[in-house]
């Protein structure tokens, strides 16, 4: 960092040797921003080393200020990377720098491709900072859809699952309707090397999810992970117990919404479930239509009154239907 | 505001959207006539000054985009051409040529003069200048800067070593389609990539393993329908997401359990059109007949000498002659035709199209012109354009295809709101579409 940032850079002797380069914005732009001083001149410099290429310490202070006043400027972090590369500049400096520029503002894609880029090329050794650092911007939003873009890329390219399963329990444990979580959830169990994958993991994760859907039926996150449990396998989704009686001791409940169980129901049914009594005596007793004997039918009908919003789409799936139960 | 200690964060976040917006639903609902109509009508005088004033000069808060300013003009542009005006030949030109100092020598364009070319920001300036159309708009564009994008891997970056995500591939591959360059080379490996990039949830996520996501799962579709591949996808899971992302508020929201905003409006809407219209089509294929509940005209030609048929039972019909019979036959046969065709050309929306167009003039738009996120963000021009461009998408929701205007009950507001149709999979206007379209079948 230059030692007085405030100073023009007009006015500072190192620059001197430089001619600012104006933005050829022609004479009659359209929306021309009325730049401040100091943005406009920090340009004017950015533009005249760039255009000649310059990849010097100084050039590297100056992308630093270029960025504090536009983190959004692709071409000023594609160039920082070039004099990087050029002056083999710590990287672990430039982690600090991204989290510096993360402060302000961490919602933009430039930071995070310029992190990945930098982390990629450090390589496993900072496979525990990259899961800080995402999980500092974490802890700030849960949801942050570039921070754990990033923190899957991490796992998958410099390691560190060991604990990843427990960070997303911790997470739901917070916020069980956090779905970004649930999505990582399947991330680890699917990709994770220490796990044995999808089917091996089902039956604990099964139980877990049942667990949740239960304590908040009207968490559609829960229902959508408990159907991924069973991805390409129909066999097991309709012929699982689990499955099935998740959906019966929901509907039985008086004091929830049932729309999710109800259309767990009907995919059971399209995908081929025969139903019980158990099954067709709970879905009639929600019923105050005349009870369809098409089972798949009445359940979109219900579907239609307890799910307004979709009411079309609810009929919609009606027109659809081809079992004959 | 009460302690709500038992909440989760998403769960308090939600509930503060939803007060804010039903006490505007309701009071709204308390309003009189007079007052409901005044309030639902687009101010097409104050939005259009709002646009044409972000298009002449912006504020130093605007600084933060400046790595953008093609986006801005295709929010702006795109917003005009919606409200169905255009800019005046001086602005046009400007445009232009402000677009032509953004271009890089190799034909991508910049966020501004002299930046690097990005695949983000070529869209936007292809757009625009469709959107102007003219051979001087449209004969500026040049070619060679999407080769360069494409990743071995099947997708594409956004600029030279910048990063490759499902957003990146709808942008190369829109603006290959609209300048009629789409090859094997561009679209090699691509369906796979997309692909990998559809959720367990059924929505589209920006990069493999990334969660379900409104802008990805718009890019994503439209992406696979440009390059015909759009089967390859698990198409009933998509819909079944996109439909559920419509909230209490009848907005639509980005993510499960995530907010509403008016921008995805555009980005939930869009595809759910477009899965229907592909529905349709396919049923059409399926059953070889059209996808509706009056008799096909096979069946009617076969039954109209059925005494069963109510449109025979006229005083036509009592005629002996040949002459009379077939007279008889050719006109229900038309008027069937016609309700046929009026029929089989509409279909209901799947999601709640009429609330969904109350969410964003009731919650995202602003009187004083511009259009918002929700209720207590300011209006930017990003929302705008998304919020109109889903606006029009939510107004044609019941056309079956691009020739079939909307009817006044489809408009929240009536006709006086009615918006300009776009095109779907390039979200610019329909008609300025066919003209560059043209242009550039003309020009290989």
């Amino acid at each position: 960092m230059d030692s007085d940032a405030t100073v023009p850079l007009s006015e500072r002797p190192e620059w001197s040797d430089v001619v600012p380069l104006s933005q050829d914005d022609g004479p009659n732009p359209v929306v021309p921003i009325a730049y401040k001083e100091d943005f406009r001149e920090t340009m004017d410099y950015f533009r005249a080393i760039y255009r000649s290429d310059e990849r010097s310490p100084r050039a590297l202070r100056l992308t630093e200020e270029a960025l504090r006043l536009n983190s959004g400027n692709y071409t000023v972090w594609h160039f920082r990377r070039l004099v990087l590369e050029e002056l083999d500049h710590d990287l672990f400096e430039e982690l600090k720098f991204i989290e510096s520029i993360a402060k302000d503002n961490s919602k933009n894609y430039q930071l995070w491709h310029h992190r990945r880029w930098v982390a990629e090329k450090l390589g496993p050794a900072v496979a525990g900072k990259e899961l800080d650092f995402t999980r500092s911007i974490l802890s700030v939003d849960a949801k942050h859809y570039h921070a754990w873009s990033h923190r899957q890329w991490a796992l998958q390219a410099l390691g560190g699952w060991e604990n990843e399963l427990d960070y997303c329990h911790e997470l739901l444990e917070a916020d069980v309707f956090n779905n970004s979580a649930w999505n990582q959830r399947y991330y680890v169990i699917t990709r994770s090397p220490s796990l044995g994958g999808l089917k091996p993991m089902r039956e604990s994760e099964v139980s877990y999810t049942v667990k949740a859907i239960l304590a908040n039926p009207g968490n559609e996150s829960s229902w959508r992970y408990l159907k991924a449990l069973y991805k390409d396998d129909t066999k097991s989704w309709i012929s699982d117990p689990s499955v099935s009686s998740v959906c019966l001791k929901v509907l039985s409940r008086t004091d929830c919404f049932h729309g999710f169980a109800l259309s767990t129901v009907l995919d059971l049914l399209c995908d081929g479930l025969r139903p019980t009594n158990e099954h067709r005596d709970s879905v009639k007793a929600l019923a105050n239509e005349d009870p369809e004997t098409n089972l798949a039918n009445l359940v979109c009908t219900i579907l239609c009154r307890v799910d307004p919003i979709r009411a079309n789409y609810w009929a919609w799936r009606k027109s659809k239907i081809t079992v004959a139960i | 505001m009460e302690d709500l200690p038992s909440m989760t964060v998403s769960q308090r976040d939600q509930f503060l959207v939803l007060n804010d917006v039903f006490r505007i639903y309701s009071d709204f609902d308390a309003s009189d006539i007079a007052t409901q109509i005044f309030t639902v009508e687009i101010q097409r005088d104050k939005q259009l000054d709002y646009l044409m004033n972000g298009l002449r000069h912006l504020g130093p808060s605007f600084s933060s985009l400046d790595a953008n300013r093609p986006w801005i003009c295709y929010w702006i542009l795109h917003s005009i051409a919606l409200l169905g005006e255009s800019v005046d030949d001086e602005l046009e030109n400007n445009t232009i040529d402000f677009l032509g100092r953004c271009q890089g020598s190799d034909g991508g364009y910049g966020g501004g003069p002299g930046q690097l070319a990005h695949l983000a920001t070529s869209y936007a300036a292809v757009n625009t200048l469709v959107t102007l159309g003219g051979d001087k708009a449209l004969s500026s564009i040049n070619r060679c800067f999407l080769r360069r994008m494409k990743d071995p891997d099947g997708g594409f970056r956004v600029h030279d070593m910048g990063e490759m995500d499902v957003r990146a591939c709808y942008l190369a591959i829109s603006i290959a389609s609209i300048l009629n360059i789409l090859d094997d080379e561009l679209t090699q490996g691509l369906g796979d990539y997309i692909l990998s990039c559809q959720t367990y949830e059924g929505g589209i996520g920006g990069e493999p393993g990334s969660e379900a996501h409104a802008g990805n799962t718009y890019c994503g579709l439209a992406t696979m329908a440009l390059i015909t591949e759009v089967d390859r996808l698990n198409l009933d899971s998509l819909m079944n997401w996109i439909v559920h992302q419509q909230g209490v508020e009848r907005g639509f929201q980005g993510r499960t359990n995530k907010l509403v905003d008016g921008c995805y409006t555009f980005w939930q809407a869009a595809p759910c059109v477009l899965l229907q219209r592909l529905y349709s089509a396919h049923d059409l294929v399926l059953q070889g007949s059209l996808h509706m509940s009056q008799p096909r005209d096979e069946d009617h030609e076969e039954h109209a000498h059925d005494e069963d048929d109510p449109e025979s039972d006229d005083d036509d019909s009592d005629e002996d002659s040949n002459e009379g019979l077939l007279l008889t036959f050719s006109y229900h046969l038309q008027l069937n035709l016609v309700a046929l065709f009026e029929d089989c050309r509409r279909v209901q929306p799947v999601f709640d199209s009429l609330n969904l167009q109350r969410y964003v003039i009731l919650c995202s738009m602003v009187p004083e012109g511009g259009f918002r996120d929700k209720p207590g963000r300011p209006r930017d021009f990003y929302h705008t354009c998304y919020c109109l461009s889903g606006l029009s998408v939510a107004q044609h929701a019941w056309s079956k295809d691009k020739d079939t205007p909307p009817l006044n009950s489809d408009i929240l507001g009536s006709y006086a709101n009615h918006l300009e149709q776009v095109h779907l999979l390039h979200n610019v206007v329909m008609d300025r579409y066919n003209k560059a379209i043209e242009f550039f079948h003309r020009a290989v």
